[in-house]
């Protein structure tokens, strides 16, 4: 066989794109090396909900941000381009401008805001690697390992619930929890209705740091439970709930 | 011809220089000093797979919510980088960072997860 | 073939140096955006997309735009665009680059992007517009390549490539259709959530990429022996005429539905865009600037007398080119954000490493772009000779 440069050159680039793909079909091939325990299935069965009554918020009271943030290692920029949340207060006439009215003595007044843990969610089906996902429990989960922060999710998310780290938030953090990690530059964060408190069977931390007992959480699958009773007995309005998110934040106003 | 055996000595350069300079045999020290007798699976397989079976934790705690691993002799570990892994070796410095480096590997876990405050020894 | 591109005149190295010079400074300034994060752009939490992600939708429009000349050249046997479909393709090939390597710049965790691939998720229209891109890339480098080849043997391109370019004419109008999906299926953002959408973005399209290829025609007419001939860059011009036309059209369809229905969640967005909101009126000028010179250059466009004078052709593409990029590059991304969901207006400008990184990635854009010209150019007119 005659092989001329040309082809000689050929057929060393196919060689060379042959040993491109191995780590691709290593990949594809790998089986699972260890087994982790079968899901004693704690998530199904179960639909996480958050109720705020904003007459019982006091105005000023920063408590279950405070809770929060400091819990979950959230850092304070100082500065609202590069700001991350997952908790803040907005006024009433804000987060619901299509129920405000003139004369309403609440618009001014500041509401607590955070991730709706939507029922269908815009920023999950929007998201490229899986990295933001919805339980079966309902709660709407960031994967910090796999997010590559192209912010699809920001842009999706109607509730703006969603942070970017725009630069290295360790700096930023008064004091960090050693048992919560803290997030890397480059990745999207929120509200994760505190997983890892549920876990160990706590509430939420917002909602253990507020005095006034403001916010109610709880399972809406579990009959007897006190957000069911809050849910029927009052009045409840959800933020924006005509995109067909299905927030699962409930404001008794 | 000769362009190529002159390629080829090149390129192999960094095998043969280690070999004839005894430096291929060198292993990092690594100090283990753990409480436990045992990690969660076997040294060898630790040793091999640490990075694949602390990926699959991570995966099965952040995306199903399950955080208890059952090792293959039965015992229930909590499936956590900082409370389980680093509780036991609380010398990251000594025995993670020296391996990672002695390899010119930079694994980005410690970006977010927590390092406990190390006991200098 | 890839060896003409080493041998050229001074003007040629003069130029292939400027624009490395120029890769260089983006690229230092993107080294400098890797340490710090995406903090160092002028993106904030309010408005999370910027420079990148609209240099990115624009630039597809642009390559898209390769489908004028090939479609009528393939389907309705249109020999006068024989001359210049390897123009179109090459530009398309070089936009296509530069649209990728914006997606690159804006990612937070660029390493990780292999993600995408790795858990490839339909759901989602980013993984979608990464498989159109990717592939109009690759029908667009293959088509080019082998028809100039054989061009250059004197030979019929092989019978392969035919299936291919007829796939190339619907996936032109994929990637903007795909592309315009990013921003019109998202529920919350009043601004975007317009199924003209799509047409809207493939109508300017149409407009501003033919008008910057006859730009191209008349920059290689000028500095090299290849006559892409009158009469072609004539039927481009009636193309942008036909496209500005209709771009137009669309977007006073889109004001009026807007500010007759009065929807609030709508309507704010082009209130900030026109008018400006609350004292924020960063964007008011671009935008009258965009619309003063869409105007004018259908003017001259509609009038044969202007459209037939080369020179005034010149200046109302060069008019087409900056009014188009104004209106999709920073008025559609930027203003989608503002205000923002909870009612916020959060201006946007960029910052300066971030204007040197996007003129580095568009250099590099270029770069490819002089170096498949100078390849196209040069075979061409070794055939004519």
């Amino acid at each position: 066989m005659k092989t001329d440069r040309r082809g000689f050159l050929k057929i060393g680039g196919l060689g060379i794109l042959g040993f491109a793909a191995r780590p691709l079909v290593d990949v594809l091939l790998r089986g699972d090396l260890v087994e982790a325990s079968p899901a004693p299935d704690t998530l199904a069965g179960k639909r996480w909900a958050m109720a705020v009554n904003v007459s019982k918020c006091k105005e000023g009271c920063r408590d279950c941000i405070v809770a929060c943030h400091s819990v979950h290692n959230v850092p304070d920029l100082g500065n609202p381009k590069d700001e991350v949340k997952w908790i803040w207060t907005e006024s009433y006439k804000k987060i619901f401008p299509e129920q405000e009215q003139e004369f309403d003595a609440r618009g001014g007044k500041p509401v607590v805001v955070l991730c709706n843990h939507c029922d269908n969610p815009p920023c999950v089906r929007v998201c490229p690697t899986k990295a933001t996902f919805k339980r079966s429990d309902g709660i709407v989960m960031m994967d910090y390992h796999r997010c590559i922060g192209c912010r699809f999710c920001m842009a999706a998310c109607p509730y703006g619930s969603r942070s970017l780290n725009w630069r290295d938030p360790r700096p930023f953090i008064k004091k960090i929890n050693p048992e919560f990690p803290t997030r890397t530059r480059g990745v999207v964060e929120k509200c994760d209705f505190c997983v890892e408190r549920l876990a160990k069977g706590l509430i939420p931390a917002c909602v253990e740091a507020c005095k006034e007992k403001a916010l109610v959480f709880g399972n809406l699958k579990e009959s007897g439970a006190e957000i069911r009773e809050i849910l029927r007995a009052n009045h409840t309005i959800r933020r924006r709930p005509w995109l067909g998110t299905g927030p699962q934040i409930y404001y008794i106003v | 011809m000769a362009g190529i055996i002159i390629f080829l000595c090149l390129i192999t350069f960094p095998i043969w220089y280690n070999v004839t300079g005894g430096k291929a045999e060198y292993v990092p020290d690594l100090k283990i000093v753990t409480q436990e007798k045992q990690c969660v699976e076997s040294k060898g397989y630790m040793r091999n797979n640490h990075m694949q079976l602390l990926n699959e934790w991570r995966n099965t705690v952040v995306r199903e919510g399950n955080r208890v691993y059952v090792a293959s002799d039965g015992r229930k570990y909590d499936m956590s980088l900082s409370r389980t892994c680093l509780k036991c070796h609380v010398n990251k410095a000594d025995f993670c960072d020296k391996c990672h480096n002695y390899v010119e590997v930079a694994p980005t876990c410690f970006n977010c997860h927590v390092v406990p405050e190390e006991k200098k020894s | 073939m890839l060896e003409k591109a080493l041998i050229g005149s001074k003007k040629y190295y003069g130029l292939v140096t400027l624009l490395l010079i120029i890769i260089g400074a983006g690229f230092y300034f993107y080294l400098r955006q890797l340490s710090y994060g995406l903090g160092i752009t002028g993106m904030s939490r309010d408005v999370s997309w910027g420079l990148y992600i609209t240099q990115f939708t624009f630039l597809v429009g642009v390559a898209a735009s390769a489908v004028m000349v090939v479609l009528p050249y393939y389907l309705h046997n249109y020999k006068i665009f024989g001359k210049i479909t390897i123009l179109g393709e090459f530009l398309a090939v070089a936009s296509v680059a530069m649209c990728l390597t914006f997606i690159i710049a804006d990612l937070g965790q660029p390493a990780r992007a292999f993600n995408v691939l790795l858990y490839p998720t339909p759901t989602s229209i980013l993984f979608w517009d990464m498989v159109v891109l990717n592939g109009y890339l690759l029908l667009n480098i293959v088509i080019g390549w082998t028809v100039l080849a054989s061009e250059r043997k004197s030979v019929p391109p092989p019978a392969w490539v035919k299936p291919l370019i007829y796939l190339s004419i619907p996936w032109a109008v994929s990637i903007h259709t795909v592309t315009a999906f990013i921003y019109a299926g998202i529920p919350g953002r009043g601004f975007w959530l317009t199924a003209i959408m799509a047409p809207r973005f493939l109508a300017s399209a149409f407009a501003s990429g033919p008008a910057l290829l006859i730009l191209m025609c008349f920059i290689v007419r000028r500095f090299t022996r290849f006559d892409p001939g009158k009469e072609a860059i004539q039927s481009l011009a009636k193309i942008v005429a036909y496209a500005v036309a209709v771009s137009v059209f669309f977007v006073l369809l889109e004001i009026f539905t807007v500010f007759y229905s009065q929807i609030p969640e709508h309507m704010h967005h082009f209130e900030y865009l026109f008018f400006g909101m609350e004292g924020h009126e960063k964007l008011v000028p671009w935008i009258w600037t965009s619309a003063i010179l869409a105007i004018l250059s259908l003017i001259l466009l509609i009038n044969p007398v202007t459209r037939r004078k080369e020179g005034i052709l010149a200046m109302t593409c060069v008019a087409v080119f900056a009014s188009l990029w104004i209106e999709k590059g920073l008025g559609l991304v930027i203003t989608g954000f503002i205000p923002s969901p909870l009612g916020r207006v959060f201006e946007y400008s960029p910052t300066g490493p971030e204007v040197i990184i996007t003129l580095g990635i568009w250099a590099m854009g270029f770069l490819i772009l002089t170096i498949l010209y100078k390849i196209a150019v040069t075979v061409k007119e070794e055939i004519s000779t």
